[in-house]
């Protein structure tokens, strides 16, 4: 005993006092799912993607995009983002401008010539792809990446689909499409143009493919009967639209009326302004509200000088003029006629009434259940055949890019199942980063970067691209906005305020962990966490 | 402002750290080789506002002074969790003798540094708000009076904690303690009385003083390394919530301290010489009821007659301290 007077104890550290057995809950770090990617129909990790641009690491973050979509600046520049009509950011300010960076990472991908990652190995399988569009395209993708032989049959003379003939130039330059189209060429994917499936069984069997996915779209254009004389020029849109890739350019006159609501038909009269139309008029028969196109793209239109007649249907087209039904809407919101008529001046009439589906290769397959003039498909986007799955246009879905590339995508990893005998099982969906769990002080107001538009003059009379893209500093910027939902960002600020030090820090890129022998389980860690990437849990008995 | 404001769209400086900010400019806290000068196992409750702050300012202090400090402690809840006989939670030398006297001992470490030649060792003198404005207080401002070179930091609960809620001269009006309950006429502390330390020390016109919360941790941080550049008395007094005393969930403890700043009833400014030199402007005005509602203490305004009156005089209170240290304006 050499203590001084009255010390009977060394000193010893509050270590060895274990605070954590007072705890009754826990904090656990978790990832949510962000609102930007559960929304996404091609399935991205956008939030993933961002995470890197936002450090301005532009190669990684167009690494993990393309994970899930091998054309990043097509989507860029067609997608309806419904990404950021989701985006928590819109409830702080506005919506991250999440389609914008996707472009300048695409954009960027082609200036560097950045090459997608080959396969690893080859299974030794052979897939059939009918059709080089959109979902097709990205089938062939992620099949390849998985190993397989892909072939893809386009009965057109060029790949693209409807990317091509029916999205206009101003919309989507043919250059980017060309390249985002060879990129994936060069993993090794064959691509035989010009001929068209006619019986998808015997194309399978002398070409002895083990499996097929069909993606044909919908190129055959409805028609309305409409009584006109022999002098009357009518033309379908998707005849105009797809025109417009040949040698000759379609002959439209002076004044062009567009019968039709969706975004073909606004495609189809933005096309005939550029033509050299002095007047486009589109009429609807029901009114803005009810519009199937999209808001946005009315809008342009309308900027534009595109004029709109709602509430309008066409009864019959004579030599220079066209004789248009006002309609009313019924109690229940249904249009009505009611046999008020009115001339409109026009040299031709554009029908953009929808498109369906040339089913005839599938003639003579059993088990096929055709509903609306669709191929009905299962789950895994199988067929009612085995080994025959479909996506895109000619399956039920909304018709758009986007939604046929997440078609393409989740048919591929079906088929690298169903190829190995197994059942693709997606990975349990994480839970929701609603914007409840967000804790907003940690994030500073900014505007939305707003792409540079062409002004108008010009984007009236050329086919020049209507929106141009973000730039190195702006898409960075517009990159930073993102709140990073669900997803820890490693802002430090659970390792910080914890009262108890009972956060370890593991360093950039390994995020965090918790010392259970001492955190008591107050929570401020959750309540603080920027991004709700923590969640508080009854204590295990 | 005390400190360099970069501008992330993402996160602003208002993180601990930023993973896109240069190390140099992340916080002390960031930084895995920060002191953790109150380490783990102390035994403060759950959600504690005091542990906290007082970690974000001697680590800041460590940091400002190469390692080379002292810290004096007043008796209080600090003393108490941290140090049970014969433990300690502290990584720092650290003295504590009487619950009035902090102030005269650090005045006597100072000076025994400077009679052994270590002019280079700092000394820093903490305390609660009860041995700082109430039972410290003739020791505090000798010190102050004397120009002594310490920087002593009251960490503000608003009232006596670890003895069981009773009420000090910083506890806020209509507060709700165990010697001021909500009961009577004027049910919970007396509006009029208690005193408001940091004017009383920038009337001493002691070269530095500041106030700050554990939700502005950058500010705070800024601070200590400002009081640790200047030399003689310095004052700072840290709003820290206390979810025992105040009645609010272990999980708001930054929340509340972050409304308090928010709603202008603690105003977080900074002073030299006795003049105001900065304040932490109001990011986003809030009513004073936003700052109330989530604290027990507060909850007989809020019964099925609220106390209107009573939350009229303390909206006014913090429009004064608004109106006063110009909170709304951009620095």
């Amino acid at each position: 005993m050499d203590k001084p007077f009255a010390i009977t104890l060394d000193v010893g550290s509050s270590l060895a006092n274990h605070t954590g057995s007072w705890r009754t809950q826990r904090p656990v770090y978790l990832d949510r799912i962000p609102p930007c990617n559960s929304t996404c129909p091609a399935g991205e990790n956008i939030q993933g993607w961002l995470y890197h641009a936002e450090s301005g690491d532009y190669e990684a973050a167009w690494r993990v995009l393309v994970e899930d979509n091998p054309l990043p600046a097509i989507m860029g520049r067609v997608c309806y983002h419904p990404c950021e009509g989701a985006c928590n950011r819109a409830q702080v300010d506005e919506a991250v401008g999440i389609n914008s960076v996707e472009r300048f990472l695409g954009d960027e991908a082609l200036k560097q010539g950045w090459k997608l990652t080959p396969p690893a190995a080859e299974s030794g399988k052979r897939v059939l792809i009918v059709g080089a569009g959109p979902s097709g395209l990205s089938a062939a993708y992620h099949l390849r990446r998985l190993g397989h032989q892909v072939r893809i049959v386009e009965a057109g003379p060029y790949a693209g689909g409807m990317m091509r003939f029916g999205i206009p130039a101003y919309r989507l330059p043919r250059a980017v499409l060309d390249a985002e189209v060879q990129r994936i060429l060069d993993l090794g994917v064959q691509l035989e143009l010009n001929t068209k499936v006619s019986d998808i069984r015997r194309t399978m069997q002398e070409g002895g493919y083990d499996a097929a996915f069909l993606a044909v779209g919908a190129h055959i254009a409805k028609r309305a009967y409409i009584p006109a004389g022999a002098a009357a020029h009518m033309v379908d849109a998707v005849s105009l639209l797809r025109s417009m890739e040949g040698e000759e350019k379609p002959m439209l006159g002076r004044r062009v009326v567009i019968y039709g609501g969706g975004n073909t038909a606004i495609d189809a009269a933005r096309t005939a302004k550029r033509l050299g139309a002095s007047e486009a008029i589109i009429v609807y028969r029901r009114t803005r509200e009810k519009m199937p196109a999209h808001d946005f793209e009315v809008a342009e239109a309308m900027e534009e000088g595109i004029m709109i007649k709602w509430l309008s249907t066409i009864k019959r087209m004579g030599e220079g003029t066209i004789t248009v039904e006002k309609m009313a809407l019924d109690d229940k919101g249904f249009p009505q006629p009611t046999g008020e008529y009115e001339s409109l001046e026009a040299d031709s009439l554009v029908l953009a009434l929808g498109q369906d589906v040339d089913l005839s290769l599938l003639d003579g397959v059993p088990g096929l259940e055709k509903k609306d003039g669709v191929v009905q498909v299962a789950t895994n986007m199988m067929t009612g055949y085995p080994g025959i799955f479909a996506g895109g246009d000619m399956v039920p879905s909304e018709r758009t890019v986007t939604v046929a590339v997440g078609h393409g995508k989740k048919a591929a990893r079906n088929i690298d199942a169903w190829l190995g005998g197994k059942q693709y099982a997606p990975a349990p969906k994480h839970e929701a980063a609603t914007f409840d769990l967000i804790n907003q002080w940690y994030y500073a107001d900014a505007p939305k970067t707003v792409r540079p538009q062409l002004d108008l003059v010009r984007r009236q009379t050329t086919f020049e691209e209507v929106v141009a893209g973000l730039d190195v500093t702006n898409a960075l910027f517009e990159a930073r906005r993102c709140l990073s939902c669900g997803n820890c960002f490693e802002c430090d600020n659970c390792y910080g305020v914890c009262p108890d030090n009972a956060v370890i820090k593991l360093g950039r890129g390994n995020r965090f962990k918790f010392n259970y022998d001492y955190c008591k389980g107050c929570g401020i860690c959750v309540s603080e966490c920027p991004c709700g990437a923590i969640k508080m849990v009854p204590e295990p008995s | 402002m005390a400190f360099e404001q970069v501008k992330f769209y993402q996160t602003g400086t208002f993180t601990v750290g930023n993973r896109l900010l240069e190390p140099e400019l992340r916080s002390v806290q960031a930084d895995t080789t920060r002191t953790n000068s109150l380490n783990s196992g102390h035994r403060a409750c759950q959600g504690c506002g005091e542990a906290l702050g007082a970690r974000y300012a001697i680590d800041a202090a460590m940091e400002a002074t190469d390692n080379q400090l002292i810290a004096v402690n007043a008796t209080g809840c600090l003393e108490v969790f941290s140090t049970p006989y014969p433990e300690t939670s502290w990584q720092i030398p650290w003295i504590h003798s009487l619950f009035g006297n902090a102030a005269a001992v650090a005045t006597g470490v100072a000076a025994a540094m400077r009679a052994k030649g270590r002019e280079t060792t700092r000394v820093v003198a903490q305390g609660g708000d009860g041995g700082t404005t109430d039972i410290g207080f003739g020791c505090l401002s000798g010190m102050f009076e004397r120009n002594d070179d310490v920087l002593y930091i009251c960490y503000d609960n608003g009232g006596y904690m670890n003895t069981g809620v009773q009420r000090s001269s910083a506890t806020p009006p209509a507060a709700r303690t165990a010697t001021t309950p909500a009961m009577g006429p004027e049910p919970g502390n007396v509006f009029g009385q208690g005193k408001n330390l940091p004017e009383i020390a920038m009337a001493h016109g002691i070269p530095y003083v500041a106030t700050a919360t554990v939700a502005d941790l950058r500010d705070l941080e800024a601070k200590v390394r400002r009081a640790m550049q200047i030399r003689g008395a310095r004052y700072m007094h840290i709003l820290v919530p206390c979810p025992l005393g105040w009645g609010h969930a272990s999980a708001d403890t930054i929340r509340i301290a972050r409304l308090a700043k928010e709603t202008g009833t603690f105003p977080v400014f900074e002073a030299e010489c006795g003049e105001v030199t900065s304040r932490l402007p109001i990011r986003k005005r809030l009513p004073v009821e936003d700052y109330l509602k989530p604290q027990k203490r507060f909850a007989h305004l809020f019964g099925p007659e609220p106390a209107t009156a009573t939350l009229a005089r303390l909206q006014a209170l913090a429009d004064r301290n608004i109106r006063k240290y110009a909170l709304l304006e951009e620095t």
